[in-house]
C-alpha cells in the first residue's frame, strides 16, 4: 500500500476576486522508501500541495475536494489534536528558507531535543543519543551540537534542519525548495545528503522544487505540475528520457545543462493562467505548440504511455516527432502566446 | 598576466584591482580605536583581480557567494570607487575618473540586476525609467530611442507600455525592462549580475536569448556574474573562476568545464548537477568554509580545502595567475600544483621567505 | 521591427543623437501623472479602512470650521456677553437647552464669554498647531533623513547623534522652559513641538534610506550617471514619502496635544482662546467640582477627536508602508 495518496485533491484560496483554484484535482501517491519530485514553475501548486498536506495552509485556504490519505487514513477531516499528533512523528517538513528558521537564541541541541520531547518521552542520555546519530547522520560533527545557529555556516544550518526533521523517524518528508538559496557547492553537499539518506533510512521523501537538476539528481519519481493539475507523472528516467507532455518538453528545454552546451535554452512562451477563472479545456492550451481546438474545449484524458501518466490530447504527436524537435526554438513560435507578442 | 593572451590593448583590462570594505563601527568606536592606536579592519573583497575584455566578447565571473563577483562588477561600474589597482577602457585609465570625464565613460557601461522587483522604480513609468539615462546624458531623439530599446526587448507594441509602472508588469516584462534601460544608451559593454536567477524557468530562456542577440547583433561585450556554471557555459566566451577575492582560473569556457585544472574550479563543475538522471557525476567534497575576507590567510587561499595542498609552499606562497607549462591552450591557473610558464618559482620564494625576515610572501607575478 | 536587418554596430544608427527637439512627450503631463498615480494609490489603500475614512472627514470637518469660523460662531471668542437684564454676565449660564438665558448654545463661562464661539474659534490654533507641526516635522525629518541616509558616513553619525540627543529631551518640561525663555507666544510652542517631534521621522525614514540607497534601482541610475540630487529627489524621496506622510499624521495629533498641555498649564498665547485655555480656564474656576461640564467637556471631546484622527489616519498610513500589517482580502 502507498505511504501517501493524494486523491483529486482541490485546494481554494477566497480573495475578493473570488477563489483561487491553486490546487484543482491533484492525484498521485508515494510508496515507503521512494522519493518523489513535484516540479513546476511559480505559481503552480506545489507549494500548496505541501501545504495542504502538512495542514499549514494560509488562513484564506481550504481544502475543497478530495483526500489526503497517509497510511490509508484520510487526513483531511481529522482533528487538529490528531493531526498535530501525526505531525513530525510521521510527517515531518524541511521549510524552504530552511537557513533562517532555526531559533538563534537556543543551541542547535536543544532545540532538536526540543522537538524530540515534544512528541515522545525519553530519558536525556538517550535524546543526547538520538542527537549524535542525527549529527553522524547528516554529516555535521556531533561535537559542535551545542553551537548556536549563527556558529554555523548557511550549509551547516540546512543540515541541522535537515537533523530536525528526521528527529522522530519520521516516514515521510516534504522538502520545499531545499537548495534554492544555496551555493554550488553547498547545493551539491546537501543533494548528496538527500540521496544518502534514503539509503541508509527508510522514509519517503517529497521534494518541491523548480529545478528540474534537483529531481534528476534525488528522485525516483516526478510528478509535473501546471496551473493546480498534474501534467505529467512517473519515473524519473522515463521523464526525462521519453516524456509526453509539451510542458514537461519545454521545461527541460529551458534548463541549460553544462553537459550539453550546444542545446539550444527554449523559452515558453507566455504565463500560466490566473487560477481565479482557469480557462476551460487544457491549462497549457496557449503556450503549447500542439494546441488544436480540442484542447481549448475539452479537458485532457489521462494517457497511460510506458510507465507514465500524461493528461494531453496530443501524446501521438510527441512520438510523431515534436520530442525531437523540442528542443529547438523555433518549436516554440507557433503558440498562441509567442503570437500575441508578435503582434 | 592575461594581456599575454590576445594582442592589441582590449576594450577594457583590469590589473590587479582591489576593493576593501573598512568594518564599520561608527564614529566612537573610530575615535576609540584611533586612540588605543588600533588599525582599522577591512573586508578585503577583492584582493588582486586581473582579466581583459575585448569587444564583443562574453565573460563569466563564477564563484561562491562572497568570492568578490559581484563587487567586481560593481567596481567595473564604477559603483564602487577601486581601492587599488587599475581600469582601464579603451587604452585610457577610468579607475579614479571624476566629474564630466566619468560621465562621459557612464555612457558606455550599464548593470543589469539580479531581482526584476528591486531594479525598477516603483514609483516611476516605464517611460520615465527608459528616458531617465537619455535626460542625464542629454541625448536627443527621447521617445524613438526609448520605443526601439522596448523593442528591442521583446516588449512590443512599446507605447503599450510607456505609461505602466512596474507593479503592472510579470517578473519576464520587468527583466526585460531592465535590458531595455541599460540598452538606451547604447553602451559599449553590460555587467549582468545573475539576470535571470530569480526569474521562472520557462522565462529564463527568453531574457538569455535576448542577451545572446545584444551579443552577437551589436558587438556588445557583457560580463556575467553567476554562480550556476551552466549558465555560464551557455552564455560566455570566457571564465574567470573567483574564490576569495582572487581569480584562480581564467580561460576559453569550453576547456574550463571540460579540464578543470584547479582544484576549487575542479570542485566547482563537479558540483553542478545535472537535469539527467542517467548521468552519475563524480563529487569532489570539499571540507570546510569559504575562508576570512577580513584576516586573509597567508600562501593559497584555498589551502584548507585543498585536497591536493602540497604543503609549506601553499602555506606560505601566494600562487600568482599565470600560464602553465604543464597546461595547453590560453589558461591561466593559480596553483603551485603546476608548474610556471612565466619563470615563477615558488620554492625560491619560500627560502627567500624564510632566509627574509620571515615574514611570509604575498607573491604577485611580476610580468 | 526591422532592425534585424542592419548590420550596424548599434539599434540607434538610424536615430540622431542630436536631433532638435529632445522629447515630445510632455514632462509636465508625465510629471502629473506620476503624482496622481502616487496620491490615487494611496487614496486607494486609505479609503479601504472606514477608520481612517472617519479620521479624515473630521480633520476636515474641523478644518472648515476653523475656516469658516467668524460665521459660524455668533460672537467673537473673548467679547463678554450681556445677560437678559442687560448686566455683564459674570456667573456661568447654562446652555439654552438647559434653561439657560441668553440663547447660548453651549452656555458662557464664568467670565461670562460664550462657550460655542470660544469652541470655533478654539479650532483655529489647534489646526494651526497641528498642521504646521506637521509639515514642518514631516519636512525637515524627511531632509535629515535623506541627507544622513543617503551620504552615509561621518554625516549620517552627525545628524544620527544630534537626533539621539533630541531623543534625550523630555517633551513638556522642554516646552515649558523654552515658552518660559522666549515668552508665552504661539508660534513658539510650534517651534517647540518641531523641535522634538523631527527626531523620531528622522530616524525612521533614514533607516529606509539606507535600505533604498542600496536597491538596484538606484544603483541603476547611478550606473547611468544620476546626480545626488536627481536620485535623491526622484529615486528615493519619493519612496519614503508614505512614511513622511505617516509621521505628519502622528504630527498633527501630537502637536495639538501639546498645544493643548502647553496652554492648560497657562503657558500658551493668552491672547488667543484654544481649546487648551478653555480648560485652564474652567479648571481656574473650578467648574468640575461645580458640575459646569458644558465648559470642559466640549473643548476635551474636540481635542480627543482630533487627535485620534490624526492617529487614525496615521495609522492607515502604516499599512501601507508595512504591507504586512494589511488584512489579506
Amino acid at each position: 500500500m502507498s505511504l501517501l495518496e493524494v486523491d483529486d485533491l482541490r485546494v481554494h484560496y477566497e480573495t475578493g476576486e473570488g477563489p483561487v483554484k491553486a490546487v484543482d484535482g491533484v492525484s498521485f501517491s508515494i510508496d515507503p522508501g521512494e522519493n518523489v519530485g513535484i516540479v513546476g514553475e511559480s505559481g503552480c501548486g506545489k507549494t500548496t500541495l505541501a501545504d495542504a498536506i502538512l495542514g499549514i495552509l494560509e488562513e484564506n485556504g481550504s481544502v475543497a475536494g478530495g483526500e489526503i490519505r497517509f497510511d490509508g487514513q484520510d487526513i483531511t477531516d481529522m482533528s487538529a489534536s490528531e493531526r498535530r499528533r501525526l505531525m513530525w512523528n510521521e510527517i515531518s517538513m524541511i521549510p524552504q528558507s530552511a537557513m533562517n528558521a532555526l531559533d538563534p537564541v537556543y543551541t542547535v541541541r536543544d532545540q532538536i531535543v526540543e522537538a524530540i520531547f515534544a512528541h515522545e518521552t525519553m530519558s536525556n542520555n538517550e535524546a543526547d543519543e538520538r542527537v549524535r546519530d542525527l549529527f553522524e547522520l547528516v554529516g555535521l560533527d556531533p561535537e559542535r551540537a551545542d553551537d548556536y545557529p549563527h556558529q554555523f555556516s548557511g550549509g551547516m544550518r540546512q543540515r541541522a534542519m535537515i537533523a530536525m526533521a528526521l528527529a522522530l523517524e519520521p516516514s515521510l518528508i516534504l522538502a520545499d525548495e531545499p537548495t534554492t538559496a544555496l551555493d554550488v557547492i553547498m547545493q551539491d553537499q546537501i543533494l548528496k545528503r538527500i540521496s544518502a539518506l534514503q539509503d541508509e533510512i527508510n522514509s519517503s521523501m517529497m521534494i518541491i522544487t523548480h529545478d528540474v537538476s534537483v529531481v534528476a539528481e534525488t528522485c525516483d519519481r516526478v510528478v509535473v505540475m501546471y496551473a493546480g493539475k498534474v501534467a505529467e507523472e512517473g519515473p524519473a528516467d522515463t521523464i526525462f528520457d521519453r516524456p509526453y507532455h509539451p510542458y514537461t518538453l519545454g521545461l527541460q528545454g529551458a534548463f541549460p545543462n553544462i553537459r550539453k552546451p550546444d542545446q539550444d535554452l527554449v523559452s515558453i512562451p507566455g504565463h500560466p493562467p490566473e487560477l481565479i477563472e482557469p480557462p476551460t479545456g487544457c491549462r497549457f492550451v496557449d503556450r503549447c505548440p500542439l494546441a488544436t481546438e480540442d484542447c481549448r474545449t475539452s479537458e485532457p484524458p489521462e494517457v497511460r504511455t510506458d510507465d507514465l501518466r500524461t493528461f494531453c490530447h496530443h501524446t501521438d504527436k510527441i512520438d510523431g516527432g515534436f520530442r525531437s524537435r523540442a528542443g529547438d526554438r523555433d518549436a516554440w513560435k507557433e503558440t498562441v502566446a509567442a503570437m500575441e507578442i508578435q503582434r | 598576466m592575461s594581456e599575454q593572451i590576445e594582442d592589441g590593448e582590449p576594450m577594457l583590462r583590469v590589473e590587479n584591482l582591489q576593493k576593501r570594505f573598512r568594518v564599520d563601527d561608527g564614529i566612537v568606536n573610530a575615535i576609540t580605536n584611533r586612540l588605543r592606536g588600533d588599525d582599522p579592519s577591512y573586508v578585503h573583497a577583492v584582493d588582486g583581480v586581473s582579466f581583459d575584455l575585448q569587444k564583443g566578447e562574453t565573460l563569466g565571473l563564477a564563484g561562491e557567494s562572497g568570492c568578490g563577483k559581484t563587487t567586481t562588477g560593481m567596481t567595473l561600474t564604477k559603483l564602487y570607487e577601486p581601492s587599488g589597482g587599475s581600469i582601464r577602457y579603451e587604452g585610457r585609465d577610468i579607475t579614479d575618473l571624476e566629474g564630466e570625464d566619468l560621465q562621459a565613460f557612464r555612457r558606455n557601461v550599464q548593470m543589469i540586476f539580479q531581482d526584476p522587483f528591486e531594479s525598477l522604480n516603483p514609483k516611476r513609468t516605464i517611460f520615465d525609467t527608459l528616458v531617465e539615462p537619455l535626460k542625464i546624458h542629454d541625448i536627443g531623439n527621447q521617445q524613438k530611442r526609448v520605443a526601439r530599446a522596448l523593442e528591442f526587448a521583446g516588449l512590443t507594441p512599446p507605447e503599450q507600455f510607456f505609461d505602466q509602472f512596474p507593479h503592472e508588469l510579470s517578473g519576464g516584462q520587468r527583466q526585460r525592462v531592465a535590458i531595455a534601460r541599460a540598452l538606451v544608451l547604447d553602451p559599449d559593454f553590460i555587467v549582468a549580475d545573475e539576470p535571470v536567477s530569480m526569474l521562472d524557468v520557462s522565462l529564463r530562456a527568453g531574457v538569455l536569448q535576448l542577451l545572446e542577440r545584444m551579443n552577437k547583433e551589436y558587438n556588445l561585450s557583457v560580463v556575467y556574474i553567476s554562480h550556476d556554471l551552466s549558465l555560464l557555459r551557455h552564455m560566455c566566451d570566457k571564465l574567470a573562476i573567483m574564490y576569495l577575492g582572487r581569480i584562480v582560473e581564467y580561460g576559453r569556457t569550453e576547456e574550463i568545464i571540460e579540464s578543470p585544472k584547479h582544484p576549487y574550479t575542479k570542485a566547482l563543475v563537479n558540483a553542478v548537477p545535472v537535469p539527467d538522471p542517467t548521468i552519475k557525476r563524480t563529487r569532489v567534497e570539499l571540507a570546510g568554509e569559504v575562508g576570512d575576507a577580513i584576516e586573509v590567510p597567508t600562501g593559497c587561499r584555498f589551502k584548507d580545502r585543498c585536497d591536493e595542498h602540497l604543503g609549506d609552499v601553499c602555506d606560505q606562497v601566494s600562487p600568482p595567475l599565470e600560464r602553465k607549462a604543464d597546461i595547453t591552450g590560453d589558461r591561466l591557473v593559480g596553483c603551485h600544483l603546476f608548474e610556471s610558464a612565466e619563470g615563477f618559482d615558488p620554492e625560491a620564494e619560500l627560502v627567500k621567505s624564510r632566509s627574509g625576515d620571515g615574514s611570509p610572501v604575498a607573491a604577485e607575478s611580476d610580468d | 521591427m526591422g532592425i534585424q536587418d542592419e548590420t550596424a554596430d548599434s539599434i540607434y544608427t538610424d536615430l540622431d543623437e542630436y536631433a532638435g527637439v529632445d522629447d515630445d512627450r510632455s514632462e509636465w503631463s508625465r510629471f502629473i501623472a506620476r503624482w496622481r498615480e502616487t496620491f490615487a494609490s494611496q487614496w486607494r489603500l486609505l479609503k479601504q479602512d472606514t477608520l481612517v475614512v472617519f479620521g479624515i472627514v473630521t480633520i476636515a470637518f474641523f478644518a472648515l470650521v476653523a475656516v469658516l469660523a467668524p460665521y459660524i460662531a455668533p460672537h467673537s471668542p473673548l467679547e463678554r456677553q450681556y445677560g437678559d437684564d442687560g448686566v455683564l454676565i459674570s456667573q456661568w449660564h447654562e446652555p439654552f437647552w438647559l434653561g439657560g438665558e441668553g440663547g447660548h448654545i453651549l452656555g458662557t463661562t464664568a467670565e461670562g464669554y460664550d462657550i460655542f464661539s470660544q469652541l470655533v474659534f478654539g479650532t483655529r490654533p489647534a489646526l494651526i498647531v497641528g498642521f504646521a507641526a506637521a509639515v514642518i516635522t514631516a519636512t525637515f525629518g524627511t531632509m535629515v533623513a535623506l541627507v544622513a541616509g543617503y551620504y552615509g558616513g561621518r554625516v549620517d553619525d552627525v545628524l544620527m547623534r544630534l537626533v539621539d540627543i533630541a531623543y534625550g529631551l523630555p517633551l513638556l518640561p522642554t516646552v515649558i522652559l523654552m515658552v518660559a525663555y522666549l515668552g508665552p507666544s504661539f508660534f513658539n510652542v510650534i517651534i517647540a513641538v518641531c523641535l522634538l517631534q523631527w527626531r523620531s521621522s528622522a530616524r525612521v525614514i533614514r533607516s529606509q534610506v539606507l535600505s533604498l540607497r542600496e536597491r538596484p534601482f538606484v544603483q541603476s541610475a547611478r550606473v547611468a550617471g544620476a546626480s545626488d540630487w536627481r536620485i535623491i529627489s526622484r529615486h528615493i524621496a519619493p519612496n519614503v514619502l508614505p512614511l513622511t506622510f505617516l509621521y505628519a499624521a502622528f504630527a498633527i495629533g501630537w502637536g495639538i496635544l501639546t498645544e493643548a498641555g502647553v496652554s492648560f498649564l497657562g503657558l500658551g498665547d493668552p491672547s488667543q482662546v484654544s481649546w487648551g485655555t478653555m480648560l485652564q480656564s474652567s479648571h481656574t474656576y473650578n467648574a468640575m467640582s461645580h458640575g459646569v461640564w458644558w465648559w470642559f467637556v466640549p473643548p476635551g471631546i474636540c481635542i480627543a477627536l482630533v487627535v485620534i484622527s490624526g492617529f487614525l489616519i496615521g495609522r492607515g498610513y502604516e499599512e501601507i508602508t508595512n504591507p504586512k500589517l494589511r488584512r489579506r482580502n
